[in-house]
């Protein structure tokens, strides 16, 4: 038996599994897409449907914001504490990762305890201005939901990244010259890029799927889970549901795709 | 780049180190280093040539006390940023994300010379370290020996008031080590920049050293020329970790040393209970027992193809060991006569 026959055979079974949980609903998902009233328009109604195509581009909006922010909180804060030893440095990462134990459900419950319209801040900024500050139900609250849960999983990335820096490489850095900018720079920062790209690429798709935390929230901007939820259960239109969900789907498949082949050009290029 | 006596002079005072935790790696040490000379750093793992160096650097200061002098200027709270010194790593550690021309014209970036003479100046680098043909070249993509000299002209292309190494050929290959040994000592010399160099092999102290600290549990042992290290230790563990040397220990009468093979002269030697001295195996010539004054038998041979090494019984208390010629014909059991010429004993403070 040659042992490409070997190996064909070994992978037989999850070419199995995953055919028959994965490729099949898939296809059915695609197929029933296309089966409304209009066809294989629906698809093609993603864009043109004012609607959808606002949900779309609010989602990713809001997906790209998410991660942009969470890359700049994470980096600073993930670089700081892996860096200094400070008393209480072990209860903050503690604290810091905390996020990751609750579903978005609740991540949006705390979102309207602390934004909505009985919510802390509301009651600091009207004992502070005499206005009431409520963002929790608008897409604010959405983006600072998703902050929440999104900064703790990228911090642990990065800081595992910082760890495994070489302090050699930054002394020599020094030794040239260049002063902590510097440093950061031309030496840190391009050193962490397979992390930002790793991380990233799963905090956008995290985003874009999130539905917990919209869900509690019941916010004014229409996330595109929301809109796929509220078409399969209130108007019962499946295939409208279906195709928005692969709409969905391609477009994070596709920013995993691109960053995949950028991490693997940039981690050639950083050796 | 030939002109000598480039850099600065270099003073340490009373440096010591005390890491958090309240071990003293590093006992106060005061050391002059003249400019444009070449020092070496030796001692055994452990013995705090690297934290020695970081002080120089600037990437750590010493305890409360000591103070570090470029051409008599207090640099202590100066970081190494401020500095200007040439930094050469035992892992080089180069940058990923530049090419081996990024890397070497990066501190002349960061001095914001602009972009044609700092081409220039990176030319000149590779041309003078022998790697002028991998100018676009990734980093990943060098061999060890070409890593070595890129990290090398990257430290001294901002002509660095010193260069600092630390074990820069210890991740090489003998062979290797040896071949950049030599372009080493060519390029220190040309440079003329004063240099501090780490390193626990002993050849290359020798070869690259004008003179050569040789350090101990965060002591200096001895400084001084290698033939003075290696001639005229100050005491037993120089004599030790330099070379190979016999330790003999025997009762003193005036110049003799008595020994349980028969007697031997030192000069300066005085009557005292018992001394301890030295002496090297290539010292030590084999010659007829008749009439010889210390005697001993052969113990063991082994042919080196440039010497023969044998080693000798019942002459001293413990065998000593013996580098005689390649075409001495001796056998294992013989009995001979040893003969060490005037001044090559040297007694030792132990
Ligand atoms: N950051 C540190 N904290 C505590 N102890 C340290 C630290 N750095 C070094 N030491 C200790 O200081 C002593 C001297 O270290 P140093 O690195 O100077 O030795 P070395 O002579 O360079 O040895 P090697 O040849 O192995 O590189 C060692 O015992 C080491 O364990
Ligand atoms: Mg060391």
């Amino acid at each position: 038996m040659s042992s490409r026959m070997f190996v064909a055979l070994c992978l037989a079974p999850l070419l199995i599994v995953a055919a028959a949980f994965f490729v099949l609903p898939l296809a059915r998902l695609v197929v029933v897409g296309a089966s409304g009233p209009d066809g294989a328009a629906a698809y093609l109604a993603i864009l043109t449907e004012p609607r959808y195509r606002e949900s779309l581009v609010a989602t990713v909006i809001l997906a790209v914001a998410t991660t942009v922010a969470t890359l700049i909180t994470a980096t600073i804060v993930g670089l700081f504490v892996q860096r200094h030893d400070f008393p209480g440095r072990s209860v903050l990462v503690a604290l810091l990762t905390f996020p990751l134990a609750l579903p978005g459900v609740v991540v949006g419950f705390m979102i309207i305890l602390l934004a909505g319209r009985q919510g802390l801040i509301g009651e600091v900024a009207r004992a502070l201005t005499g206005q009431r500050l409520v963002f929790a139900y608008a897409a604010g609250g959405l983006f600072l939901g998703y902050l929440y849960f999104s900064i703790p999983r990228v911090i642990l990335t990065i800081m595992a990244s910082v760890e495994k820096l070489d302090p050699q490489v930054e002394e020599a850095a020094r030794a040239l010259g260049a002063g902590a900018w510097a440093v950061h720079r031309d030496v840190i920062l391009p050193a962490l890029v397979p992390a930002f790209i790793a991380s990233g690429a799963i905090c956008f798709a995290t985003a874009m799927g999130a539905f917990g935390t919209a869900f509690t929230l019941a916010t004014r901007t229409d996330v595109l889970p929301m809109v796929i939820y509220t078409e399969f259960t209130l108007n019962a239109n499946f295939a409208m549901a279906a195709a928005l969900s692969v709409g969905l789907g391609i477009v994070t498949w596709a920013a995993l795709a691109v960053s995949r082949s950028a991490a693997g050009t940039s981690v050639a290029a950083a050796g | 780049m030939t002109a000598n006596g480039k850099g600065v002079s270099l003073r340490l005072e009373n440096c010591a180190k005390t890491y958090p935790g309240g071990i003293q790696v590093l006992s106060p040490m005061t050391l002059e280093i003249a400019r444009g000379e070449t020092v070496v750093l030796l001692g055994p793992s452990g013995c705090g040539k690297t934290t020695t160096l970081r002080i120089i650097a600037g990437l750590i200061q010493p305890d409360h006390g000591g103070r570090v002098l470029f051409d008599g200027v207090d640099v202590t709270s100066v970081p190494i940023e401020k500095r200007n010194v040439g930094m050469v790593f035992q892992s080089y550690a180069l940058f990923p994300n530049m090419t081996v021309a990024g890397n070497i014209g990066y501190g002349l970036k960061i001095r914001h010379v602009p972009k044609a003479e700092r081409r220039k100046r990176v030319d000149a680098m590779m041309q003078l370290v022998g790697i002028d043909t991998l100018h676009d070249r990734r980093v990943d993509q060098l061999s060890g020996g070409q890593r070595q000299r890129v990290a090398l002209a990257r430290a001294v292309a901002c002509q660095p008031r010193v260069l600092l190494l630390d074990e820069p050929l210890t991740a090489l290959d003998a062979s290797l080590r040896d071949r950049l040994r030599t372009d080493l000592n060519q390029l220190f010399r040309s440079l003329g920049i004063t240099t501090i160099y780490v390193t626990h092999d002993q050849g290359e102290a020798m070869a690259l050293g004008d003179r050569i600290v040789v350090m101990t549990k965060g002591t200096i042992a001895q400084v001084g020329t290698p033939d003075e290290i290696y001639f005229r230790p100050a005491n037993r563990f120089v004599a030790e970790f330099i070379g190979a040397a016999n330790i003999l220990e025997g009762p003193l009468q005036s110049e003799v040393m008595l020994l349980p093979g028969g007697q031997l002269h030192i000069d300066g030697g005085r009557t005292g209970d018992t001394a301890v001295a030295m002496v090297r195996p290539e010292a030590i010539g084999i010659v007829s027992p008749d009439g010889a004054s210390w005697t001993g038998r052969i113990q063991t041979k082994i042919f080196l193809g440039d010497r023969l090494r044998l080693t000798v019984a019942e002459a001293a208390t413990s065998a000593i060991v013996v580098d005689a010629s390649n075409r001495l014909v001796v056998q294992v059991g013989d009995r001979v006569g040893l003969t060490v010429p005037n001044g090559s004993v040297r007694l030792l403070t132990s």
